[in-house]
């Protein structure tokens, strides 16, 4: 018995150093002083634009990657093309890659003497959303990929021998054995796109005011030796962070007992 | 009824459409957004010797030592906080296992961030890289092994304890078997993540070559200096540790189904 209390205080430390310290010291730390002066800081127009980037890449990413994901996942699990081996290896691939080489990969592309450079992607918003799209792309087909595994064939099946074609099976049989999967993986995908920082840093330019997100605001601040700027737009991260938590917390229950 | 009606012919031909479109356009999104960008990297790889440089070599020896001893701390912590949540029964478990997600949801650079001030002492040290990187590679053995758990049949352990095995052969015999693969599987998971790590790192590392400088920071600092064809080889060299990995994931995998079925 000595063993388990061992093992669930060593897991409690653990687990209370790194990361429920963190999270709370970010909130202490910002509204030490009140809650007025974090307020200002990250309502400043700069702090303010930098959240209105960090929505559009995150508007514009997660939608496509939602439709990605549900195809890529059919697509792998339903039917067999050649090449599905390497299509399952590059869909994983972002999970594996260092942000700031992706940022370099899409830098080289799209960049001065790039292949498909001076169509003014890099350095600006299409370079930052392309980034965004390409590190949270793999989460919806993660979480729809088992799904689509487990529940088979079967029901598909039986809706096109009555005659439902190819559109109406998925919407009426695959898409409900689904949904709960794909919000999942929206509110993961979501979370990666608000959250992303090495990418958007190569490939932005990182000018104040044009192309920062609100990570990269975040280290402006921090570097430009404003505390408060920084620690403030860091909690409203934060609290996206929370609340993606919640959400994945409410999803995760109804994906488990399926 | 209509519909019925309308929907009984349907042509052979629009019900193979439908792979033929789903996976052509699949691919094509795929292509674009991930291949066709890392086909440049490869082909732009240029200056090699920028990846020769004693800077370059620190800098990878440093990411490969971090992320080993990153990926052996998470297999140990990873496994016995999978075991609390799922064996054990205590106050506040359901909001720990909600917090278990934390470091997926939180922006690295917050965390970096946080890291920082939290514990400032360890700034500018090798430690602090290393703190930085147990962050953000928390969740992944925890939720490979915590499934496997829960699935297993306490059954097993109880006739194991009954017929005396004391509760370390109980789980070295019993327990371990079943969820190393999983273990394995989502140590590999946090190995590939922590050696590509960049926004939790390059604030609390303080990027001193030859001490506290990481490989993608490194590579970071190389863009930075208008190399770029020497950030893409040094790219290239992280890509091919990337891909090993996931390789070896795969392998995993198939290992852990056969074990299943």
């Amino acid at each position: 018995m000595t063993g388990r209390y061992a093992i669930r205080f060593a897991a409690l430390g653990y687990i209370g150093g790194l990361l429920l310290a963190p999270l709370s010291y970010v909130f202490y730390k910002t509204f030490r002083h009140g809650f007025w002066p974090a307020w200002h800081a990250v309502t400043t127009p700069d702090a303010l634009h930098a959240l209105k980037v960090t929505l559009i890449l995150a508007g514009i990413a997660v939608p496509a990657n939602t439709i990605f994901g549900v195809m890529a996942a059919l697509a792998i699990v339903r039917y067999r093309f050649p090449g599905a081996g390497v299509f399952n290896a590059v869909v994983d691939l972002p999970l594996a890659l260092s942000p700031v080489v992706v940022g370099l990969a899409l830098l080289l592309l799209y960049g001065r003497g790039g292949w498909l450079g001076g169509h003014g992607v890099a350095f600006a918003l299409p370079g930052m959303v392309l980034a965004t799209i390409f590190v949270s792309l793999p989460f919806v087909v993660r979480e729809v990929v088992p799904v689509l595994r487990e529940i088979g064939t079967e029901q598909e099946q039986a809706a096109s021998t009555l005659g439902a074609n190819a559109w109406q099976t998925f919407w009426r049989v695959t898409w409900p054995a689904i949904r709960w999967a794909t919000a999942y993986g929206v509110v993961l995908t979501t979370a990666r796109a608000l959250g992303e920082f090495g990418a958007v840093s190569v490939i932005s330019g990182r000018l104040a005011g044009q192309t920062e997100s609100l990570t990269l605001y975040v280290q402006d601040r921090y570097q430009s030796f404003d505390e408060v700027g920084a620690y403030a737009s860091a909690v409203v991260l934060a609290l996206i962070a929370v609340t993606t938590l919640l959400l994945m917390t409410a999803l995760k229950p109804k994906e488990e007992t399926r | 009824m209509a519909a019925r009606a309308e929907a009984l012919p349907a042509p052979k031909a629009r019900r193979w459409a439908a792979p033929g479109l789903v996976v052509g356009l699949s691919t094509l999104y795929l292509s674009v957004i991930v291949l066709l960008p890392l086909a440049a990297l490869a082909w732009h790889a240029h200056g090699w010797d920028a990846i020769a440089t004693r800077q370059a070599v620190a800098a990878l020896e440093l990411t490969l030592t971090v992320s080993l001893v990153v990926a052996l701390v998470n297999a140990f912590a990873g496994t016995a906080i999978a075991w609390a949540l799922v064996r054990d029964r205590f106050v506040g478990q359901n909001f720990l296992n909600a917090l278990v997600d934390l470091p997926f949801a939180l922006p690295t650079i917050v965390a970096g961030l946080v890291l920082l001030t939290l514990y400032r002492d360890l700034a500018f040290t090798r430690w602090a890289i290393l703190v930085a990187l147990l962050f953000v590679t928390f969740p992944f053995v925890v939720r490979t092994v915590q499934p496997v758990l829960l699935e297993l049949d306490t059954e097993m352990e109880d006739a194991a304890v009954s017929l005396g095995a004391s509760s370390f052969a109980t789980f070295r015999r019993v327990i371990l078997p079943n969820v190393l693969p999983a273990i394995l599987s989502g140590v590999a998971l946090a190995f590939a993540r922590a050696i590509g790590e960049f926004g939790a790192v390059v604030l609390i590392s303080g990027n001193l070559p030859f001490k506290t400088e990481v490989l993608s920071v490194y590579i970071f600092g190389r863009i930075e200096s208008g190399d770029p064809g020497g950030a893409a080889a040094a790219s290239v060299a992280i890509l091919g540790i990337s891909f090993a990995v996931l390789l070896a994931i795969g392998g995993l995998r198939r290992l852990a189904t056969r074990h299943d079925r």
